[in-house]
């Protein structure tokens, strides 16, 4: 069974929102119909997202850390937002995974949005129907497209590389070898959702020095050391004695 | 979470519509059953169409609710895993069978059925009755596993939810049949009125509880796990929109923590102890202008207590929404 999902590096995220506003771009002149905005020149601008991106402090200054953390629907294995929705609108796919709602049958009761512990899904007040994350489902299976752009949008324009995509089902893929190696984590776990994305941690980059190393003791060869000077009768040898 | 009136209205109006059903199916049960004198059929044909009435005036206010009311027939598809699926079908039923109970009574065609063992008649309206107080019942407990369900909303995943809708939807229609029967019925009144004390103080009960127990709630979620990053102090810089969006409207009341303490005294007040006292001067003997008057004192009372039950139940995703007030 095939489980596609995102998984987002918090150490490599620059928080340039870069994947926002391809998101947005792709999303909104999708065959689905435009992610709404309201009041978008005006002073308070608001607007239908699938993909936003937080910024926190992380620590007490100056030993603070910034963590920029994009967030979209996490397409869960056991989506609580599923089996409350009373029209079937909302549903996840067996053949990937992916919850996706269908905006012909929504009547936009916002009862899923109240089951979503995340705040994934986001209200339409133009087309008056719950929107959410589609993982680029119009894209990702388009033979149209070359191969390497089969991908969700929000992937392909992130220039730090911090977005993977892939199937978190297949112990062999990008993704699964990410989460495995680097510590991939689900948010918030106690609810028992089991997101199919998942967040790689921040992570210490550190370097350790030491005397030795900077003499170079281990060099077996000694060339910055001094070379030996033995007797003048006996047999030179070059690079090992000093003539 | 921010309030809907739509969804106020909806619970607070078929409430009373539900209890108003089963103060009078319970009446006619008591004289069924000769613990009462008969009771008069236009009284309970009457109260069954302003039982109809609520049900189906709170039918109308929940569409407003809704994105795309056109579609709501749809909402009936998912009663095997949706709670809002199951109130759906069991709202339109209960009112089915409330408008057949009031025209069998304003009809007068009420046959005996058959008898019982100890020989009293089982009459059409008894049948009636008895499949409206299951529907009635199960409506209640379909509205309140809207909210109950829902588990990372710790205030209201509790079976305090389901008992108090009950309870407060029972109240507000014992107390509006009081008031009723004051006008067509004089001689019932003592009895709704005593039923309706009872029951609003039963309700005083479970809502106190829920309320100590929200107090007392512990989050399960913190900032901590919802970005899983395990400092004890994270301050949010940004929120990922500049005039605000879906999420920092639909989740957040907006209202001060005096406002709702404000509201709960309010609640406390109209919903219980007023209604309480001038049902008890209803059950000795006061007319219809006093328990008219406890009607629409807990009628109001009613309204800020499901404003609070929606106001007093915290998000997971506000965890996100750091800096909304």
């Amino acid at each position: 069974m095939t489980q596609l999902a995102l998984v987002i590096d918090l150490n490599v995220c620059v928080g340039c929102s870069a994947c926002v506003t391809s998101c947005k771009e792709w999303n909104t002149s999708s065959a689905a119909g435009p992610l709404c905005d309201g009041n978008p020149y005006g002073a308070e601008p608001t607007g239908t997202f699938f993909n936003r991106v937080q910024t926190f402090e992380v620590g007490t200054y100056p030993a603070t850390e910034t963590v920029h953390f994009p967030k979209s629907c996490m397409h869960c294995e056991d989506p609580p937002c599923v089996p409350v929705c009373p029209t079937g609108a909302s549903y996840k796919r067996k053949s990937d995974g992916i919850v996706l709602v269908d905006y012909d049958k929504c009547i936009g009761c916002k009862y899923c949005s109240w089951a979503c512990p995340y705040g994934a899904r986001e209200f339409d007040e133009a087309g008056k129907v719950m929107k959410k994350c589609t993982l680029c489902v119009d894209r990702i299976y388009d033979k149209g497209l070359p191969e390497k752009e089969r991908k969700p949008a929000c992937v392909r324009a992130c220039p730090a590389g911090a977005r993977l995509f892939g199937d978190v089902h297949d112990p062999d893929s990008e993704v699964s070898q990410a989460i495995r190696e680097q510590g991939g984590y689900a948010l918030m776990p106690e609810w028992g959702t089991q997101p199919a994305n998942h967040y790689l941690p921040r992570r210490k980059t550190q370097l350790h020095i030491h005397e030795d190393e900077l003499e170079r003791s281990d060099n077996p060869l000694l060339i910055d050391s001094e070379l030996p000077q033995p007797g003048t009768g006996e047999p030179s040898l070059d690079d090992v004695t000093s003539w | 979470m921010r309030p809907a009136f739509s969804v106020i209205f909806l619970t607070t109006l078929i409430g009373a519509g539900q209890g108003l059903f089963l103060a009078l199916f319970t009446a006619e049960s008591y004289a069924a059953f000769d613990l009462l004198p008969a009771i008069a059929p236009g009284f309970l044909a009457a109260g069954s169409l302003l039982a109809l009435l609520l049900l189906i005036t709170g039918l109308g206010a929940s569409f407003f609710h809704l994105g795309h009311p056109e579609r709501a027939w749809r909402s009936a598809a998912q009663w095997r895993t949706s709670w809002l699926s199951r109130e759906v079908i069991a709202l339109p039923a209960f009112s089915a069978i409330v408008a057949l109970y009031g025209l069998v009574h304003f009809s007068g065609a009420n046959p005996t059925l058959g008898m019982l063992p100890s020989g009293a008649p089982i009459k059409v309206s008894a049948v009636l009755g008895s499949l409206g107080t299951l529907l009635a019942f199960l409506l209640f407990i379909c509205t309140a596993m809207i909210y109950a369900c829902l588990r990372f909303l710790r205030e209201w995943h509790t079976p305090l939810t389901v008992i108090n809708y009950t309870l407060l939807g029972g109240a507000s229609g014992f107390t509006l049949a009081a008031a009723l029967a004051a006008q067509l019925a004089p001689e019932r009144t003592g009895f709704f009125a005593g039923w309706a004390v009872i029951i609003t103080l039963m309700g005083l009960v479970g809502r106190g509880a829920s309320l100590v127990r929200n107090r007392r709630l512990k989050p399960r979620s913190t900032l901590q796990t919802a970005i899983g990053i395990k400092h004890p102090r994270i301050v949010q810089k940004t929120q990922g929109a500049m005039g605000g969006s879906f999420n920092t409207r639909e989740f957040f009341h907006g209202k001060s923590v005096f406002f709702l303490r404000r509201i709960q005294w309010i609640v406390v007040t109209c919903v219980f102890l007023v209604p309480a006292v001038l049902l008890a001067a209803g059950v000795w003997g006061s007319g219809i202008a006093v328990l008219a008057q406890a009607f629409a004192i807990q009628y109001l009372g009613l309204l800020a207590e499901r404003w609070l039950f929606f106001a007093q139940a915290n998000h997971p995703q506000n965890l996100y929404y750091q800096a909304v007030p």
